[in-house]
């Protein structure tokens, strides 16, 4: 983790810190004392992974700090990482009875408190059942992977978690910027789940059709928590000059280092292409880096996929937006990055997705100078899931309502078989928690493998 | 502008706000500071017999983040020089000339103390004298406070010692620590007292704390209980003044009450009045925001007073008394039910909860599609929409008893009312009936015979 180029000092490199402080002990005791305690509350069933919030909104307010965080993490294994990256504004604090004419209990900010407070002291709240004897591989240490990990360790199952990355914690560590969620909080996840009895293997990677069929032989499960691929090609002249928004933000969180020198290394001229969350974090961090950043974006500000608060955030951050954009080339000179060729659009008929079609504008053509290219315009579907030779859906693995793949023994969760819906992490905690509950009544079911 | 002056068993003040007999009116100093910012009068801390203090003396008491809801104190009376407080009584009184200086006093329970203290205070000029027979600690060790006021003979006695010799209004500040409230009031009535006040403090153990198992306020390690008081106890002291206004002797001796015991607000104060208080004291309040509280204390009466077209203290003062009954006295056939507002309902469903666990299983919840539902949810379903389908609380109006427990669990103002509704039952009270059915008293069977025939049903 504390690595640094030798040509940057460590002064210069970023260190983010949480755009949102920590409450103190004593906000987050009168924003306790705010909570209704609400019977059967709209908050636990807007959460996907249904916390019982008022109930830890409570033991907080009692100063049971540490049942309050095991409320959270019984339900949720990530409630760390749920805490600061879920979109809240959507979920429970939207469902939060005081907004009718108030404001909303700051639920993920109290979640925070709660679970910082098991982690800052490495409080155990969970107990392995005994050894069941079966065991399962998981494939993949996403939020997926780990809530599935933890769930199937608590149940006294032998899991093994492999990671093809260095570090554990996928998206919540590579893929979310550290003012919303700094590397350790997911880290100490993966630690939480290896207390637990997990094995993380980590720099081990699922590759094909075998190396499924292999995991098949040697565990009980397989639980597949693939998340998705890179971000897709622009398919316009000077592609190859353009980052990926995916590793611009990889970077930012473990070798900060590499926004400096190399071929991560951003201008003082940024545009970044698309308008998700993803788009809004590559631009966030190349405000923290110091440079003009303007987001461009083929549709409008309804279209956009972002949040409304994210957008607000990137507006808060300074960051520029460009609607009604679509980049048709990257403008090279010299081997570097000197302004992004682009065409105004148009909103026509809705398309496939409902929304108005962009159109081009002829005759429009205009150049944005810049220095550096961020492409952030979501993932593509995961190959592997075509080469693992399961039934797909829409390029995504298909599963029934157990989360179990189109192979009896082989389950999948997490963005891997997002099909339709919003992508986020507390969804992906809670397919975890299915598969896991759907294996172990496999296991249950079946006898066991003989060694 | 409605009057808010007072003349208190002949004591005059600009308004019915006295600070009490406590840390607040310790010292001249004080007393002048807070008749700069508008108290109508105080009550000088109680001097008397030589006391030392100990550290440290409050406790406090903490509930749902709000601090102070109460107080205990194991604070004595005065432990500065009676010379000092005489010479500072005597500069008050004459810097103040409109305002009630009262002084509280308290010495062994012998004659010559007493006629030696009065003779002190009048010397002073103070507008009155009241007779500390509440302190619960320390002092009743020795004989004095609420030893006195716990026992109505002691009381009397003392009460007459003062009354005989002095010429100022004596006025009899009473302990709630008594089982019937009523029996020190009479007493200090048949020793000559013209005015009585309450409530003093409630014996009090206020905590222990969790991090060290000490008993709060730990005093070198040793604690001891100590005097309640403050907004906690409001409901106690409006018990107490209200028994008191209705017991025929204290009505027919027509002595004035003056009212203290957790008056934080303008509300509070109206409340006393309102429950036949002719003057209030004050001093919790005082000791957790300062003197300055006063302003809105007069404010916040006297545009009250003016919205309700009352023009002075006096036509405040008892006029809620008359709905003050016995149990014996209250209608049997009255009958009200709880009705939700639709509207103003942010379905937290805590009436619900409260109804179904602790009361009468009469509210049920219905979808927006007008079907009844179970609590619970769908675990595949998430999202901020689920508040739209949130079903909302109904009353089954026919099994409502009226308890009103979800109006008062019902965190939003005015959304759950409790309304009168025609009970087709006769209109009889318990001292009624049983007058003349004495048999329902003592039978079950004969209580039912009647509850058929009257068509109570029970759920």
């Amino acid at each position: 983790m504390e690595r640094s180029s030798p040509v940057v000092p460590e002064s210069e490199v970023y260190h983010f810190q949480e755009a949102l402080p920590p409450l103190t002990a004593h906000e987050a005791t009168a924003e306790a004392n705010r909570c209704l305690y609400c019977y059967d509350a709209p908050c636990m069933q807007a959460c996907p992974t249904h916390i019982d919030i008022p109930t830890f909104i409570r033991k907080i307010s009692t100063g049971n700090l540490r049942g309050s965080g095991r409320v959270i993490l019984e339900a949720n294994f990530l409630g760390a990482t749920c805490a600061r990256v879920c979109p809240v504004q959507e979920l429970c604090e939207g469902a939060c009875v005081l907004g009718k004419d108030h404001e909303p209990i700051q639920i993920g900010r109290l979640q925070r408190y709660a679970t910082d407070h098991i982690f800052d002291r490495g409080l155990q709240v969970f107990t392995p059942s005994p050894p069941t004897g079966r065991s399962v591989a998981v494939v993949g240490s996403g939020p997926a992977g780990i809530s599935a990990s933890a769930e199937l360790a608590k149940l006294g199952h032998q899991v093994t978690l492999f990671e093809k990355r260095e570090l554990g914690g996928g998206l919540s560590t590579y893929g979310i910027i550290g003012l919303r969620e700094p590397v350790e909080v997911s880290l100490r996840e993966v630690e939480a789940v290896q207390n637990l009895g997990v094995e993380v293997r980590t720099g081990v990677e699922l590759t094909d059709r075998e190396g499924l069929d292999v995991l098949l032989s040697q565990y009980d499960a397989v639980f597949l928590a693939l998340g998705l691929g890179a971000v897709p090609a622009l398919g316009v002249p000077g592609e190859e000059a353009v980052l990926d928004g995916l590793a611009v933000i990889e970077a930012s969180k473990v070798e900060p280092w590499r926004l400096k020198v190399g071929p991560l290394a951003l201008g003082q001229r940024v545009v970044v292409i698309g308008a998700g969350n993803t788009a809004i974090d590559a631009a966030t961090v190349g405000r923290r880096h110091g440079a003009e950043v303007e987001i461009v974006y083929r549709r409008t500000e309804n279209e956009m996929t972002a949040y409304r608060h994210e957008y607000e955030f990137a507006l808060h951050e300074g960051v520029g937006f460009t609607f009604l954009t679509q980049p048709i080339g990257v403008e090279v000179e010299g081997g570097r990055v000197i302004g992004l060729r682009c065409v105004r659009m148009g909103l026509g008929h809705p398309d496939a997705s409902g929304r108005p079609r962009p159109e081009p504008v002829p005759g429009s053509e205009f150049v944005i100078p810049c220095d550096t290219v961020i492409a952030a315009i979501g993932q593509e579907k995961p190959a592997l899931a075509v080469d693992l030779g399961l039934a797909l859906e829409k390029g995504y693995i298909c599963v029934d309502d157990g989360l179990q793949t189109s192979e009896p023994r082989v389950y999948a969760g997490g963005d891997c078989i997002r099909v339709r819906g919003s992508a986020s992490t507390v969804m992906a905690v809670q397919d975890g928690k299915l598969a896991a509950a759907s294996i172990h009544a496999m296991l249950g079911a079946a006898p066991a493998a003989a060694d | 502008m409605a009057d808010l002056s007072v003349n208190f068993a002949g004591i005059r003040a600009p308004n019915p706000f006295w600070l009490a007999s406590a840390p607040p009116t310790n010292s001249g100093a004080q007393i002048h500071r807070a008749f700069e910012y508008g108290w109508g009068g105080a009550v000088w801390k109680t001097i008397g017999a030589p006391v030392l203090n100990i550290s440290n003396r409050y406790g406090g008491l903490t509930l749902g983040g709000q601090r102070l809801l109460a107080i205990n104190n194991v604070e004595l009376i005065s432990d500065r020089p009676l010379e000092v407080n005489l010479r500072e009584i005597a500069e008050i009184k004459r810097l103040w000339p409109d305002r009630a200086l009262i002084v509280s006093a308290m010495v062994d329970a012998d004659p010559a103390a007493w006629r030696e203290i009065v003779m002190q205070i009048e010397d002073t000029g103070a507008d009155g004298i009241e007779l500390n027979y509440g302190c619960p600690q320390g002092m009743s060790e020795r004989g004095m406070g609420a030893a006195v006021g716990q026992v109505p003979e002691m009381c009397q006695l003392n009460t007459y010692w003062v009354t005989s010799v002095t010429r100022l209004p004596v006025i009899v500040k009473l302990t709630p620590n008594v089982t019937r409230i009523t029996d020190p009031a009479h007493a200090a009535l048949a020793g000559g007292a013209h005015a009585l006040s309450l409530i003093n403090t409630i014996n009090s153990v206020m905590k222990v704390d969790l991090d060290t198992l000490l008993v709060t306020p730990s005093i070198g390690g040793q604690a001891t209980h100590g005097g309640y008081a403050g907004p906690a106890v409001k409901p106690i002291a409006l018990h107490m003044l209200s028994e008191l206004m209705c017991d025929p002797t204290v009505r027919k001796s027509g002595v004035p009450i003056c009212g203290m015991g957790g008056i934080q607000t303008w509300r509070d104060a109206a409340e006393f009045l309102l429950l036949g208080a002719s003057a209030l004291q004050v001093c919790t309040a005082a000791m957790h925001y300062g003197y300055r509280i006063v302003e809105d204390f007069i404010d916040g009466l006297s545009n009250w007073m003016d919205d309700k077209g009352f023009a002075s203290i006096p036509e405040v003062t008892g006029r809620s008394l008359p709905q003050m009954s016995s149990f014996g006295g209250l209608d049997l056939g009255y009958q009200a039910v709880a009705r939700i507002d639709p509207d103003k309902c942010i379905r937290c469903d805590l009436c619900y909860v409260a109804c179904n666990d602790t009361a009468h299983q009469c509210i049920d919840l219905y979808s927006p599609e007008g079907v009844r539902v179970n609590p619970g949810f769908d675990i595949r379903d998430g999202g901020k929409h689920v508040a739209d389908g949130r079903p909302r609380p109904v009353i089954r109006e026919p099994d409502c008893v009226g308890c009103a427990l979800c109006a008062n669990v019902c965190p939003v103002d005015g959304c759950i009312e409790m309304v009168s509704v025609p009970s087709g039952r006769p209109s009889v009270t318990w001292d009624e009936l049983t007058a003349t059915r004495p048999a329902v008293t003592q039978e079950w069977g004969a209580m039912e015979a009647y509850r058929e025939e009257a068509g109570i049903e029970i759920h």
